[in-house]
């Protein structure tokens, strides 16, 4: 199977037959900081996917900068 | 997997919740999170026009999405950080957004305001790109919606962001900041509008959730500074407790803002001015984006 991974983009082989889950597992992603996406929809960690499937392990952190609150007072 | 209602295939596990939903089930749990939140919290009524702020990313596109399926008023803010490809694509991300729904989207630009973009804002500072960005952000907002008459202004900061924040203020023990962490921060001058985050109950995976399953096309790179943040390394170290504890996150949270924030606020509050060259909310004589704005107009 294909596996799509980003920033920085790049493309990893796997055999299939195997669960989500698993493929995290070798790929060391913590299940809760990608969505998994396959062509239109999302799958949950016990899928099982096979060598045709291609999938996209999108990652959903983001930020850098605080949530907000100033270091004095509040002001903006 | 089954959805935990329906008996459908699931398409998104919610550990926490010890539950599983199916795409329609999920959007619809969604949406009460945030009717949820903005209840509590009586973050804004119908009545009220609410100015979103929007980086082009999934978490504040969301938030506008929500809102707007909620039926409440809204409008859109970009700021234009300035940060080179990346914020290019998040203002054509903003726009196209913003006139799909047929909903104004109001562009400021930093560089205008502090007189550079936050790139140049870093070199002259020499401190963590966040760090300006972060101060010109929370003060053009504020400024905007005073100019254009929103009484609060709407982030897209969800559960990961504040369960970061949080921390961080408690490694360093920032007792100011721990005393006013709150998914609303009420308005304690006339010059200083409502700051609210709807999306706190919400972990970052929901809403990237959410964003998909609404094929709301927002931008999925991370923003070129945001790599070696502190913020984002108490992210991993957060997601880790999450995966050994599923619930810690929003334990950690939920527990400070029920049974922590209280014992850090204090009845010596700041006194607030108004900035002597702006106008705008100070706890000195001049506010700290002036002074921001001084420092890059010496250097250039």
């Amino acid at each position: 199977m294909k596996v799509v991974l980003r920033n920085p983009r790049r493309e990893v082989e796997l055999p299939g037959p195997r669960r989500v889950k698993d493929v995290l597992r070798e790929l060391r992603i913590i299940p809760g900081t990608v969505l998994i996406i396959r062509q239109d929809e999302l799958l949950t960690t016990d899928a099982m996917l096979d060598d045709a499937d291609t999938i996209e392990l999108r990652p959903v952190m983001s930020g850098g900068g605080s949530s907000g609150v100033a270091s004095a007072g509040r002001t903006p | 997997m089954k959805c935990t209602r329906c008996g459908d295939r699931a398409t998104v596990e919610l550990r926490r919740h010890n539950a599983a939903f199916c795409a329609a089930d999920f959007l619809a749990f969604f949406r009460r999170q945030v009717t949820t939140a903005i209840g509590k919290y009586r973050m804004f009524g119908r009545e009220e026009r609410v100015l979103v702020a929007v980086s082009g990313g999934k978490d504040s596109l969301a938030l506008w999405d929500v809102l707007l399926e909620e039926g409440y008023q809204t409008s859109g803010l970009y700021l234009d950080l300035g940060i080179f490809e990346y914020s290019v694509e998040s203002q054509a991300k903003c726009q196209a957004f913003a006139a799909a729904h047929g909903v104004p989207l109001i562009v400021s630009a930093v560089a205008e305001a502090v007189g550079g973009p936050v790139p140049v804002i870093q070199k002259v500072t020499r401190r963590p790109p966040c760090s300006g960005c972060g101060l010109s952000k929370r003060y053009l907002m504020n400024r905007a919606a005073l100019e254009h008459g929103f009484p609060v202004v709407a982030t897209g900061h969800n559960l990961d962001d504040e369960a970061a924040t949080l921390l961080g203020s408690v490694l360093q023990w920032q007792t100011d900041a721990l005393s006013r962490q709150s998914p609303a921060l009420s308005s304690t001058h006339p010059k200083l509008v409502r700051r609210v985050k709807p999306l706190y109950r919400l972990s970052e995976q929901e809403t990237a959730a959410y964003a998909f399953l609404r094929r709301i096309d927002y931008i999925v790179d991370e923003c070129p500074f945001a790599k070696g943040a502190t913020s984002i390394a108490h992210k991993e170290i957060l997601s880790r407790m999450e995966d050994n504890s599923p619930g810690a996150k929003h334990n950690f949270l939920f527990g400070f803002l029920e049974k922590g924030r209280p014992a850090f606020e204090r009845a010596d509050a700041v006194t607030l001015k108004e900035c002597e060259r702006c106008g705008q909310v100070t706890t000195g004589t001049i506010c700290a984006f002036c002074k921001l704005a001084d420092q890059v107009k010496r250097s250039s």
